[in-house]
């Protein structure tokens, strides 16, 4: 899942509201990693950022059809491109 | 007995279609080769009784969740007959990787793509026919919450079970390279069989949430919505548990009273005042458990306490919670006990045990009237309101307090990784369903304990027979003059401790043993206490009202849902001592200021 990390690339917590980026990689524990991609998290896969919840709070995110709510400590484990 | 396992990922109406298939007649019960309880039911199904088992919801055959590894275990000790597939048709293209893991087992199995009603309104179109052929397992569209297409399925059911099951094998977990061949599959089949719009239509769901989880707006609505529900079970659960009381009241009075009044009075006593009452105790915890489970139906299943969790996380997970744990927390205000058992919406142990720990401080309803009748005995009418308002402020105090002391014990490693479903409307089945199941595991579980309880207290206030009932020379008259050594420097007299232990009982019968031991009511009873104890006693014995254990139910419920008799204990032990704590600090400095 190690893809190089280009300088265009950023972490999910640091998108913004409507912005819509391509998945690098992953960097979670493998239990958590499991489910993300159950869920259809996949290096490549589109992701749009729905919203964030004030007072850092969790983020909504879109894969597909899915709609996710995590924890900007696991956002920050998963790179993205724009 | 043939058996059926019910199988999906969280989220795809798993449980209704189960609740659907058994209607009422389901129990919890142990399987082997795994730990947890699960639900299952017996059904009679062309001419034969079929047992079905509803597994957890699981996003991954070869994950690594408790959930995940409970149905692996569960299947490789208990080879089911056929296994019954729920997927949700809207999220096709995610969730037929479950089918094509499934498949490598060599189970006789069956799909069923549910939510076709709604897969159908966002333009998704699903080419059942091909699918089967493609993937070589029967699959059927429905809709378990209208029933659409639930009688082709059941028959086809009934029609799979007659084959033969081949045996599973026993390697059943395969490598993560196999995942990659699923992943082929799926774009392949995909490709032939599902056409999803490239974007999904700006539906209901966004529109909704664009001002539920709106960044100003969404926290006032949040709580708005919950002193609707808080209102609505007060406004509909008083006057029901008010008539569940009279009616026991009427029973006892005209029927049972009447039947008993040849025994001896002491064996009289215990029936009525021990047993009947412990009885009439958990009837009126019913109505509350009913409209609570009837609400939580309403938040749970249109999608919104997914929502509140989004809204609430923030400052919850500071404390080592998370937005769910804040609404039962609140839900705690109305009852302890139906907010205890909403705990079972998360997932991970230890965050439930800490929500569990808790939410007893929640300042419920039958205290509220323990206080409403002493600030009015012993405060000013300018001053009573104000003095509530600062006991809901120490119920708060006493929840942040606990949940930051003990976080770190019950530490949260399950990721903060929630799906959010679209908004729903819950069908009126769903919800009766829901109440009813709830009331009925209360009561097989509970009511025992309950009984129990009332017994033992009524023997310890009316044992020896020589003494007065509640007076100082009972059983627990003595307790409490054996315990004023601990109890005087928190400003609480020995009568005081007497209705202590009742209140171990229930709140609601503070006031009535008060009653009891003065020998006064009413008017009576608030000019005696008013004379017996200062303002500063009367609030130190409220505060420590507040904390302690709430009720003999809660203790029984909190032990049923944790599954531990020592969690129980620990909670026992540490409200005690957290309201001695608190009621000695306050106590002691309302003393040291001169009051």
């Amino acid at each position: 899942m190690n893809a190089n990390l280009s300088d265009s690339s950023m972490t999910l917590s640091s998108m913004n509201p409507g912005e819509i980026a391509t998945i690098v990689s992953i960097h979670t524990d493998d239990a958590l990693h499991q489910r993300l991609l159950a869920m259809g998290f996949r290096a490549g896969k589109q992701i749009e950022l729905i919203r964030k919840a004030r007072f850092s709070g969790p983020l909504q995110v879109r894969i597909g059809t899915t709609d996710i709510l995590m924890r900007k400590a696991e956002a920050e484990k998963i790179m993205v491109q724009v | 007995m043939k058996r059926i396992a019910l199988l999906g990922m969280p989220n795809t109406g798993k449980s209704t279609l189960f609740n659907r298939l058994t209607g009422s007649a389901s129990r919890v019960g142990n399987w082997p080769g795994i730990t947890v309880e699960l639900l299952s039911g017996k059904i009679l199904l062309g001419g034969e009784i079929v047992e079905i088992i509803d597994l957890p919801g699981i996003y991954d055959m070869h994950g690594f969740s408790e959930d995940e590894q409970v149905v692996r275990h569960f299947l490789h000790e208990n080879v089911p007959d056929l296994a019954l597939v729920v997927l949700n048709a809207t999220q096709i293209e995610r969730q037929l990787s479950l089918i094509l893991q499934l498949k490598t087992f060599n189970l006789n199995m069956m799909v069923l793509l549910n939510m076709a009603d709604e897969a159908k309104k966002l333009g998704i179109t699903i080419d059942a026919a091909k699918m089967t052929a493609s993937l070589g397992i029967p699959i059927f569209l429905l809709s378990a919450k209208y029933g659409n297409g639930y009688p082709e399925a059941l028959q086809a059911i009934t029609k799979a079970l007659r084959f033969n099951t081949p045996g599973m094998p026993e390697t059943v977990r395969s490598q993560l390279e196999q995942d990659e061949h699923i992943e082929r599959e799926m774009t392949r089949i995909l490709q032939q069989t599902v056409q999803i719009p490239a974007r999904l239509s700006d539906n209901l769901t966004t529109r909704l949430d664009r001002i539920m989880l709106h960044p100003w707006l969404g926290l006032p609505i949040f709580f708005g919505i919950m002193y609707l529900l808080f209102q609505a079970i007060f406004l509909f659960g008083q006057p029901l548990q008010v008539g569940v009381n009279e009616l026991f009241g009427w029973l006892r009075e005209t029927a049972i009273g009447p039947l008993l009044h040849n025994l001896p009075a002491a064996l009289q006593g215990l029936m009525l005042d021990g047993v009947y009452n412990g009885i009439a105790t958990v009837a009126a915890f019913v109505p509350l458990i009913v409209l609570f489970f009837l609400f939580m139906a309403i938040v749970e299943d249109t999608g919104y306490l997914s929502r509140a969790a989004f809204l609430m996380d923030a400052l919850m997970a500071r404390m080592g919670l998370d937005g769910r744990s804040f609404v039962m927390l609140l839900m705690g205000f109305g009852c302890n006990v139906p907010a205890l058992m909403g705990t079972r919406v998360m997932r991970s142990r230890s965050l439930r045990l800490l929500s569990m720990l808790v939410i007893p401080f929640s300042l419920c309803s039958a205290r509220l009237q323990v206080f409403v009748f002493i600030t009015a005995a012993l405060f000013s009418p300018k001053a009573a309101p104000l003095v509530l308002f600062s006991l809901y402020l120490f119920s708060f105090a006493a929840a942040i307090l606990t949940a930051l002391l003990f976080k770190r014990y019950y530490p949260n490693n399950e990721p903060f990784v929630l799906e959010l479903p679209p908004y729903r409307f819950p069908t009126i089945r769903q919800m009766l369903m829901r109440g009813w199941h709830e009331v009925f595991q209360f009561l097989q579980r509970a009511s025992k304990f309950i009984v129990a309880g009332v017994v033992l207290v009524w023997l310890l206030t009316n044992l020896p027979p020589s003494a007065r009932p509640a007076s100082a020379d009972t059983w627990a008259g003595i307790l409490g003059t054996w315990l004023h050594p601990l109890f005087a420097p928190v400003g609480i007299t020995p009568d005081l401790t007497i209705a202590l232990i009742f209140g171990f009982v229930a709140k609601e019968i503070v006031i009535g043993s008060l009653a009891v031991i003065y020998g006064l009511s009413g008017q009576a009873l608030s000019g005696a206490l008013a004379q017996q104890v200062d303002w500063v006693q009367a609030y130190s014995f409220m505060l420590f009202t507040l904390i302690y254990t709430p009720c003999l139910s809660t203790i029984a419920t909190l032990r049923n849902e944790s599954n531990s008799t020592g969690f129980a204990w620990f909670s026992i032990v540490w409200s005690l001592a957290l309201a001695w704590l608190l009621s000695f600090m306050f106590y002691q400095g309302a003393r040291a200021l001169g009051y």
